[in-house]
């Protein structure tokens, strides 16, 4: 039973919270992809940028002697969220949206995504150093630990509080985004544009504002994307651009522009790199009372050695892209 | 343009006067920079702008002449560092005399056999196996190929680790190991290209920024091979070395600005070297072709040229100038370590480089390269100078000083990269020497 347990709060567990994360990234990179038809490489680097918010917005609670029941990141996440959406639509507006006029070209566009992405680190870390911070300097982090003696388990199933909130935040977000493009006029304005932007024009869709739709959704998922990184982490300059490539590896497996084939990704990616690095002698260990001496398990059995962790994630990207470019399900192409 | 446009626009702005007079301006910028900091840190810089001019001009050849995205540049500049490590840096007695060497042909026997495995198991339609079950079939002999591999290497690497240290070198000459960079970056580039020349703008991007972070983590963790984490130094000169002129008698401060000269001149003379080559490739039928086919693929296709073909020499191309670039870099440094490279660094900077030069001139992307290294050094200590005069402005104001001066300013240099580059696209897209485009009547 213990090994089960173990299974589940290293697998299950810690599968499920950087799977909620890299979905939402992943929804942002496709749906930008979707509509604007370029990769958006600043994306990791949005996320970074609303967890600072975040912090800023829960620092400042802080200073107000405000307390809050739950940990004040989540707090405040729906007002990070609006100021996120807000310098989202700035960059936008300052960035990308002269070059779009002129008719550059994707490529320009992914060039000045990277340009973007290194004002964005280099302001952050002039603002906030390059140092380490916590959410949790003031408040503790609860853990939950779920007794599992009754069915005959000696540790418990241990999850923290910010993880747990993660779960409902995530499938909140999930089922709103659902609604919004499956059933508002301007969701499925946007599913038009993605599908053929120019037919989406023609019939009348106003586009200019389904461009701005987008990098409000972006922006603000982003945030929440981030946020809740920095929440299961520590929040540092580079926090979410480290994680920017399984994010479009999340979104590519996907398939690029669909909104669902981000969050599938998501979590295929997110399983596909805990269970490569998982060792699996802890799980299979009664087998060596079965089993003879000279076979006994080694004592660590994981498919990847643990510092190539990310790779798994460039490796199925690669793969991804050799085998099926556009994904699982059929995504959009420049 | 019309032609009267075009006649407007002589007299100054010819192509050639323009690229004189920015080079002239670079000029100027090295001389004071060098003033300000003194000559033994210009040297200091110029080596190492003209190791990272070689490297633009390998991205040109692959961006500029082919328009192919390959954003793997800091992979294959490791590439050609680790390389250079493995052949110049001296012997390692305590691993060749250990079991080391045994137990790594075991370990690349245990390839072989993997290889061969998949090799057969790709074979399979030969015996009547074929569609989803060739595939399964190939992917399980990939799987069974890599476990045999891993109980082989992982022992070897770990005794290796324990007793040796690591590999070590074949303690032969600098400029041999730079060679062997480009080489070793050659075959790399082949599979790469081989693989993933097939995609579009944006997933090439994003396939090759994958495979050059595998790459990263390859050297940083095989310790056996590169020492990882622990780096490697010092690595050994081609020219002699500040402490050998100090003990020819030269003194301290001569001997840092002589030893530096010295590894300029032989830096320059490759990138020279490499330059002519480079250029003209550039005006001859091989660089017209590969001008069709980046500007029009389909049409150059269809005039039968084999354009998977071309661009895969493009890339080999490209990606050798990148292995000699990042091996002179970490010799020069005297010190291999794989944390020291990141994307931000060995690749966007180079893009940067590339961009605001003129992608497609090879003037525009060295002086685009002089250009922006030095940029990216003196804005260190130029915002520096901006925060310690702010500094003293918020003091006098009650908000106190501003803390960490040194590391923000650090920090400044990759917004100032931001900077020059979102403004560069914008408002001089094609760069600052552009691209001279021929046509026939004109």
């Amino acid at each position: 039973m213990d090994e089960l347990i173990f299974f589940i709060n290293r697998v299950l567990i810690s599968g499920t919270v950087l799977g909620s994360i890299y979905a939402l990234g992943a929804i942002g990179v496709t749906l930008i992809f979707g509509i604007l038809r370029f990769a958006h490489f600043a994306h990791g680097d949005m996320m970074t940028m609303g967890a600072f918010v975040a912090f800023v917005l829960s620092a400042m609670l802080a200073a107000l002697g405000i307390v809050t029941p739950l940990p004040s990141g989540f707090v405040v996440l729906p007002v990070a969220m609006v100021i996120t959406a807000i310098l989202a639509l700035g960059i936008d507006r300052g960035f990308y949206a002269p070059l779009r006029r002129r008719g550059a070209k994707p490529v320009t566009l992914l060039i000045a995504s990277i340009g973007v992405t290194l004002m964005i680190q280099g302001l952050l870390r002039l603002i906030f150093g390059s140092g380490t911070r916590s959410f949790f300097a003031a408040e503790p982090k609860d853990i939950f630990r779920i007794d599992m003696s009754w069915v005959g388990g000696s540790r418990p199933i241990s999850i923290t509080e910010p993880q747990l909130i993660m779960f409902v935040v995530t499938a909140m977000i999930v089922v709103a985004l659902h609604f919004f493009l499956t059933r508002s006029r301007l969701g499925k304005a946007m599913r038009a544009m993605a599908d053929n932007a120019d037919l989406a024009q023609v019939s009348g869709i106003n586009t200019a504002l389904v461009v701005r739709v987008t990098w409000i959704i972006a922006g603000s998922l982003a945030c929440v994307a981030g946020t809740m990184l920095a929440l299961d982490v520590a929040l540092m300059p580079d926090l979410a651009f480290n994680i920017v490539l399984p994010i479009f590896a999340a979104a590519i497996v996907g398939g690029l522009g669909h909104a669902y084939g981000a969050i599938v990704g998501g979590f295929l990616i997110a399983f596909a790199e805990t269970l490569a690095v998982f060792n699996w002698t802890a799980v299979l260990r009664p087998l060596n009372s079965v089993l003879p001496e000279t076979m006994a398990l080694p004592a660590n059995l994981a498919l990847v050695p643990t510092e190539y962790k990310l790779t798994v994630a460039f490796v199925i990207l690669v793969i991804t892209l050799l085998v099926r470019p556009t994904g699982i399900f059929k995504g959009a192409s420049t | 343009m019309t032609a009267a446009a075009v006649s407007n626009r002589r007299g100054w702005d010819t192509p050639l006067a323009r690229g004189l007079m920015l080079f002239a301006a670079m000029f100027v910028l090295v001389v004071i920079t060098g003033v300000v900091q003194g000559s033994a840190s210009i040297l200091l810089i110029l080596v190492q702008a003209t190791a990272f001019a070689l490297v633009a001009l390998g991205l040109n050849i692959q961006w500029g002449y082919g328009g192919l995205f390959n954003f793997a540049i800091m992979g294959f500049m490791m590439v050609g560092g680790a390389s250079t490590v493995f052949l110049s840096y001296p012997v390692n007695m305590a691993f060749w005399e250990s079991d080391g060497p045994m137990m790594l042909g075991r370990a690349l026997g245990a390839f072989l056999i993997g290889l061969a495995l998949v090799l057969l198991a790709r074979r399979a339609d030969r015996i009547g196996i074929t569609g989803k079950w060739k595939t399964a079939l190939v992917a399980l002999a990939w799987f069974v190929g890599y476990i045999i591999y891993r109980t082989q290497i992982d022992p070897a690497a770990a005794y290796i680790e324990s007793t040796a240290g690591f590999v070590g070198g074949l303690g032969l000459h600098p400029v041999l190991g730079w060679a062997f960079g480009g080489l070793v970056a050659a075959v790399i580039a082949f599979f790469v290209g081989k693989i993933s020349l097939g995609l579009r703008t944006d997933y090439l991007a994003i396939a090759t920024i994958g495979i050059s972070e595998i790459i990263r983590a390859l050297i940083k963790n095989m310790d056996w091979l590169t020492r990882g984490t622990m780096t490697v130094s010092p690595m050994p000169w081609p020219t002699p070395l500040p402490q050998e002129l100090q003990a020819m008698g030269f003194s301290i401060a001569d001997s840092f600005v002589g030893a530096r000269i010295f590894f300029l001149i032989l830096a320059v003379v490759i990138l020279v070297v490499a330059f002519f080559f480079v250029q003209r490739a550039y005006g001859g039928p091989w660089g017209r072709m590969m001008r069709a086919i980046r500007d029009n693929h389909v049409a150059a296709s269809s005039m039968g040229k084999n354009v998977t073909g071309r661009q895969l020499e493009l890339f080999i191309f490209g990606s050798i100038l990148m292995g000699v670039g990042g091996g002179i870099l970490a010799t020069f440094t005297q010190i291999f370590d794989p944390s020291g490279y990141q994307p931000i660094n060995h690749t966007f900077m180079i893009w940067v480089m590339v961009i605001v030069g003129g992608a497609g001139n090879n003037w525009g992307v060295v002086l685009g390269a002089f250009l922006i290294y030095i940029v990216w050094v003196i804005s260190d200590p130029l915002a520096q100078l901006i925060f310690l005069n702010l500094s003293v402005l918020t003091e006098s104001l009650g908000w106190g000083a501003i803390p960490e001066i040194d590391s923000r300013a650090l920090q400044m240099r990759v917004f100032v990269l931001g900077v020059v580059i979102t403004v560069a696209l914008r408002y001089a897209p094609k760069g600052l020497i552009p691209e001279v485009v021929k046509r026939e009547g004109r």
